[in-house]
């Protein structure tokens, strides 16, 4: 492969980790439900073409199947499935309860992304690719991020919603580390997240339907008949 | 040296000539978007033209702080614009004079007076859109900041010359995630710094909700022409900035013959025109936010400049 598409290709998979970072911070600060799932899908999509990018510079059709599943799992399954089990909480609840305000949680978010590339600094030198050096710092202060949004968020869907940005940042930094996972691996993950989806969904719906809001913050007691 | 010199005075003449047209352009997209015809675009020329014959009434009470505002306010875009690339790739006369730090605090001077101006005489709008400026501007602060911090890191250097030719030189830069997001977060501060939507509403006139506009409100005849111009002049030289300093140097002059200077000026203005409708796209579909959430619009620009260094900070 000639030096200026590798470094071509070496950018856009970079653009494609910073663009995917900013999607992941947004998860955390948007307010509003159905904001949150296109941030979402965005960065399921980032997820494809970083793949996508790093396949072509590899020569690995893997990656070209881990990105088309990707897109039909993350970016098409997930936000269908939510739409029809939690219809309700998507369309009616527009802005999303917080633990933290939002310029604070920013904050906090960017110490996190900060402190994931310091771990990975050491052991990306360690490494010779330029793709792992990006795909692990992203991947990594994503998957703190996706954690991050579990814990700030008072809502069963954005909780969701960050679980799956969790996944997310794995197998962003899983592209890099192993171009060649075996393809079974690959479409277990694939399956697990519209199942976690589904049920996580019609959970959310019972519970709406329960005790009329899906606020997780507010069940913390159990309550007996 | 001379033709440096010469070139260097042809920018000024360029940004003091063009930047009304720039807003009678914006109008009138903005009013093409509403599906009305909307004033010609050389209404802000006829409107300053007819503001420069008309008496100035200035308050006893004010000092002279109130007169001097509106020239600090015009002559500090003209300061930067000697400091920055306009038309041409290659640094002229007074291009190392002032850095882009040494540019902003030229054009934050103006804003401070701006901002004095419109406290001096007590009308009680103004200080309130000054107050209101201010918070803008504090949290402005930060964001600018790190984005120069980014783009001085990539570019080993904090003259605008120098730092522009690092983007397209090889082209493979322009897509670096740095740039990417460095453009992003200042494109934000375009629009708090400016006073556009979401950050403010250009056009409104309720003046309880003004941030921008209520510093001005004051000024009438000669003084009131000025400020005008030198708002539209403020709004052309953050264009400039942003699309021949950190976008791409595209369009400019490459060589000294004055045929390719010249040749810049119609390229440099068609790619404020390009940035104009996108500017015009998101004011007609964005809402102005509350004040207080204008703090969540910033610290978001802010976090996609932190972003942007982190990325570059670690070598990508």
């Amino acid at each position: 492969m000639s030096d200026p598409v590798a470094s071509y290709l070496m950018h856009l998979n970079a653009m494609a980790g910073g663009l995917f970072l900013l999607a992941a911070f947004a998860i955390v600060a948007t307010r509003q439900m159905l904001g949150c799932l296109r941030w979402f899908v965005v960065q399921a999509l980032l997820l494809a073409a970083s793949a996508t990018v790093i396949g072509i510079a590899v020569g690995s059709l893997h990656l070209a199947i881990v990105a088309v599943v990707t897109v039909v799992t993350k970016a098409m399954a997930t936000p269908w499935l939510l739409r029809r089990t939690v219809r309700r909480e998507l369309y009616s609840r527009r802005e999303i309860s917080q633990v933290l305000n939002i310029p604070t949680s920013l904050l906090v978010a960017a110490a996190l992304a900060l402190l994931a590339y310091a771990i990975v600094s050491p052991v990306a030198a360690l490494e010779t690719g330029a793709f792992v050096e990006i795909n692990l710092s992203v991947g990594l202060a994503g998957l703190f991020l996706g954690a991050y949004t579990v814990a700030v968020r008072r809502e069963a869907v954005p909780q969701l919603l960050g679980l799956l940005a969790m996944e997310n940042g794995a197998f962003f930094a899983a592209v890099s580390i192993a171009p060649d996972l075996p393809f079974i691996a690959e479409l277990t993950v694939a399956f697990d997240v519209p199942v976690t989806t589904l049920v996580i969904g019609l959970l959310t719906r019972r519970i709406h339907e329960r005790v009329g809001g899906t606020s997780v913050g507010l069940l913390s007691a159990l309550r007996e008949k | 040296m001379e033709e440096r010199i010469l070139y260097n005075l042809i920018q000024v003449a360029v940004v003091v000539a063009f930047a009304p047209l720039a807003e009678g352009v914006l109008n009138r997209l903005k009013e093409i978007v509403q599906s009305k015809r909307g004033p010609s675009i050389f209404q802000p020329y006829r409107d300053i033209w007819k503001l420069l014959h008309k008496d100035e009434i200035v308050s006893e009470e004010s000092t002279w702080i109130f007169r001097a505002a509106p020239y600090v306010a015009f002559v500090a875009p003209i300061f930067v614009t000697l400091l920055i690339p306009v038309l041409t790739r290659y640094p002229l006369f007074l291009a190392f004079m002032g850095d882009m730090l040494g540019g902003g605090f030229v054009l934050a001077l103006g804003g401070f007076f701006v901002a004095l101006a419109a406290v001096d005489t007590a009308n009680p709008y103004g200080p309130m859109g000054a107050s209101r400026t201010r918070m803008v501007g504090f949290l402005a602060e930060p964001v600018f900041i790190i984005v120069f911090f980014t783009v001085s890191f990539v570019a080993g250097s904090t003259i605008p010359y120098i730092v522009q030719a690092v983007w397209v030189s090889p082209l493979a830069n322009f897509f670096a995630p740095s740039h990417v997001l460095a453009m992003l977060a200042f494109f934000m501060l375009i629009l708090a710094e400016d006073a556009r939507l979401p950050v403010d509403s250009p056009s409104g006139h309720f003046e309880l909700a003004m941030i921008n506009k209520s510093k001005g409100l004051e000024y009438s005849g000669r003084g009131a022409a000025i400020m005008k111009w030198a708002g539209s002049m403020k709004l052309f030289v953050l264009l400039v900035i942003f699309l021949n300093v950190l976008v791409t140097p595209w369009g400019l002059a490459g060589t000294m013959a004055i045929g390719d200077v010249l040749l810049a000026i119609p390229l440099v203005l068609f790619k404020i025109f390009l940035f104009l409708v996108v500017l015009v796209i998101i004011e007609s579909s964005l809402s102005k936010l509350r004040l207080f959430r204008i703090t969540e619009f910033l610290s978001a620009a802010f976090v996609t400049s932190v972003v942007a260094l982190t990325t570059s900070a670690s070598g990508l």
